[in-house]
């Protein structure tokens, strides 16, 4: 269907409304298999076949099956959601056939939770809803209140949703579950409502900063790109992260490279891309996570954006979550909440042995002991004790691990996703393996963790592009706060 | 093209890469570059199963360096190498988007997932 105006989204959207909402008549039950990749490699497909099979051979007609993306708790998949009309949500967690069959037979049918497989009772997307109601919603019975409200664990109740307000809530292949949620009416304001302009203005007054690690100002990325005189110009989607491409590909001359279907190598980054990036052309790279916040903060404003997070930095930042924590999985924070708040109450700290340390942006970032842990996490705190907000990669390191064989880990990454292209990187990383093989091994000598040292330093200060500028960072910041652990190895 | 290659044979020789030189005028150099550069593509050929271990961050942490070993151990290869009966070729890969699973050991395409130092025998029993 073509929309033409916002009438025709708008139709749409109340169209989807009405046939999600659960009714009297045609749908008093739905199911929904929440399929993000954790989910299906966990088994969700199965799980959703077997609710297709039995709802088939019910031969009930008011029971509807959804599925949805990822809900951000990946260590709890496969999860499931049970509605029925009228009554409370209920998510299940590890769901396999079995206990699908359970839970179809005892839930769906007979109207009782399964308390000893359920999660928690609601949804996310009416956390705000239940909070101010108490941790119910008007109108829904509450079936077991012994099953903990979703509003009440912290995992969820700490968080702000703005790029990820629709998760566990849309399918991403289904465009019109975007569109019930509001989707393209920021396109549409823009595109009718607004000049490129007043667009630019917008963002520039919204404060928000690339959320791809620099922290650069969106704004003012899009007003420099919006000056040069072109008939062509070009937005590119950062999104390599995770990406089992090549790790140097996500800087953006690089990825410019590759797009131009060339080796993913850097270059100087004079001429800027906002002036000559792909095929010549004036270029804006944004990272993926910037461009998802665009849409909200045209909608309801640069004021409602500056409100959330801090001075300096506004809004939210995605973390990848991981480590010794119970709770794996993506979270989205206000900028400037604290390392402890994420580690202690979000993710909670495995049982056994103590968190001792954090290691955040990945490899290009840098491990911080839990005396830093009440640092807020934001672009120039983080900077300033050598690490770095990245794009958002969070691992929780627990006292019996090393941090050295942690440094190792990076470098040797770095090192294997050297371009090659400038000597200070790809020799300097790969001696600093070396180096660190031999301390690992139990081989090196204090003279070893020096050459180290400067051998991290050089590298930092002489490398062509950021890979190389950072590969040091996990060398140097657990040198600066975990030297103890290299020098009791060492000879 | 090199993509379909890659899909069509499982890896792309030398030699392939000598013919598509030929054929398109693109310069042999710069082919070589783009596979050796790609972690995608591959120059060797592949055994029977293929068994990818994941060492990207979130499993490496989680234990996917104690899988690995356990693996090179029980295989007798090393990371990178087939099995001398052409049963398993062995490699390392960073990071299936499942890090939520980790560790993740992946065969034939299927993710075992949270997988413990005494599931990896079981798991490789089930290919011969
Ligand atoms: C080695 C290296 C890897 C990078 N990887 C990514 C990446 O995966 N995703 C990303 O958005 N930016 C990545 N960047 C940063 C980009 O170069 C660029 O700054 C960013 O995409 C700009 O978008 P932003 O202003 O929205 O953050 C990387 C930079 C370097 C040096
Ligand atoms: S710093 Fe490393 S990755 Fe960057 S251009 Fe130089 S060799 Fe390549
Ligand atoms: S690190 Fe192994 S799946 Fe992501």
């Amino acid at each position: 269907m073509v929309v033409k105006d916002l009438e025709g989204l708008k139709k749409i959207k109340n169209q989807t409304l009405e046939i999600q909402s659960l009714d009297d008549t045609k749908n008093r039950k739905r199911i929904t298999v929440h399929m993000g990749t954790c989910g299906i490699a966990s088994g969700a497909q199965d799980v959703l076949n077997t609710f297709k099979k039995l709802v088939r051979e019910s031969k009930e007609k008011d029971i509807k099956i959804e599925t949805t993306g990822c809900m951000g708790i990946c260590s709890k998949e496969p999860l499931v959601t049970v509605e029925i009309i009228n009554q409370e949500p209920i998510i299940y967690e590890y769901v396999n056939n079995e206990k699908a069959m359970e839970i179809f037979n005892t839930h769906i049918q007979e109207g009782k939770v399964l308390s000893k497989y359920a999660f928690v009772r609601g949804k996310e997307s009416e956390i705000e809803e239940r909070v101010q109601n108490n941790g119910a919603i008007k109108g829904q019975e509450v079936l077991d209140d012994s099953i903990k409200g979703i509003e009440e664990i912290p995992f969820f109740n700490l968080q702000k949703r703005i790029v990820m307000r629709n998760r566990g809530a849309i399918d991403p292949f289904k465009i019109n579950d975007y569109i019930a949620r509001d989707g393209y009416e920021a396109a549409y304001k823009a595109l009718k409502e607004m000049d490129s302009k007043k667009i630019i203005q917008t963002i520039l007054d919204s404060g928000l900063r690339g959320r791809g690690g620099a922290g650069f100002p969106t704004g003012l990325k899009w007003k420099f790109a919006s000056q040069p005189q072109s008939e062509e110009k070009y937005i590119i989607c950062n999104a390599d992260e995770g990406d089992p491409g090549a790790f140097v590909c996500g800087e953006e001359t690089a990825l410019i490279h590759s797009i131009q279907g060339q080796r993913g190598n850097p270059r100087l980054k004079i001429p800027y891309p906002a002036e000559k990036g792909l095929f010549n052309k004036p270029t804006v790279i944004d990272n993926v996570e910037t461009l998802a916040n665009i849409a909200p903060i045209i909608l309801k404003g640069s004021d409602w954006f500056t409100k959330i997070g801090t001075d300096k930095s506004k809004g939210t930042k995605v973390f990848s979550i991981t480590g010794d924590i119970v709770n794996v999985g993506c979270i989205e924070v206000p900028i400037g909440t604290s390392i402890q708040t994420v580690i202690e109450d979000i993710a909670s700290p495995m049982e056994g042995a103590k968190i001792k340390a954090v290691q955040l942006g990945g490899p290009s970032g840098g491990c911080l002991p839990v005396q830093y842990f009440d640092t807020p996490l934001d672009y120039e705190p983080l900077k300033d004790l050598g690490t770095i907000m990245g794009s958002g990669g969070m691992i929780a390191i627990n006292e019996k691990k090393s941090a050295v064989d942690i440094a190792r880990f990076f470098v040797r990454f770095c090192a294997s996703e050297s371009c090659g292209k400038c000597l200070p990187c790809r020799e300097g990383t790969r001696q600093m393996v070396n180096i660190l093989d031999k301390i690992c091994s139990g081989n090196g000598t204090t003279e070893d963790i020096n050459k180290l040292e400067d051998l991290a330093l050089v590298v930092k200060k002489t490398s062509l592009c950021g890979l190389g500028k950072t590969a040091s960072n996990p060398v140097l910041s657990t040198l600066q706060y975990f030297r103890n652990e290299y020098e009791a190895i060492v000879q | 093209m090199l993509e379909e290659i890659q899909q069509l044979l499982g890896f792309v020789p030398v030699e392939v890469q000598e013919r598509i030189a030929q054929k398109t005028g693109i310069n042999e150099n710069d082919i070589y570059g783009v596979v050796s550069f790609y972690s995608y593509f591959t120059m060797q050929p592949r055994a029977r199963h293929r068994i990818q271990i994941c060492l990207g961050t979130a499993c490496y942490v989680k234990g996917g360096k104690e899988i690995a070993e356990k693996i090179e151990s029980t295989l007798q290869i090393k990371l990178g190498e087939n099995t001398p009966d052409g049963r398993f070729t062995y490699e390392e890969a960073r990071c299936f988007g499942t890090c939520g699973l980790a560790p993740v050991l992946v065969v034939d395409g299927t993710v075992y997932g949270k997988v413990k130092l005494e599931d990896v025998d079981e798991i490789l029993s089930r290919y011969e």
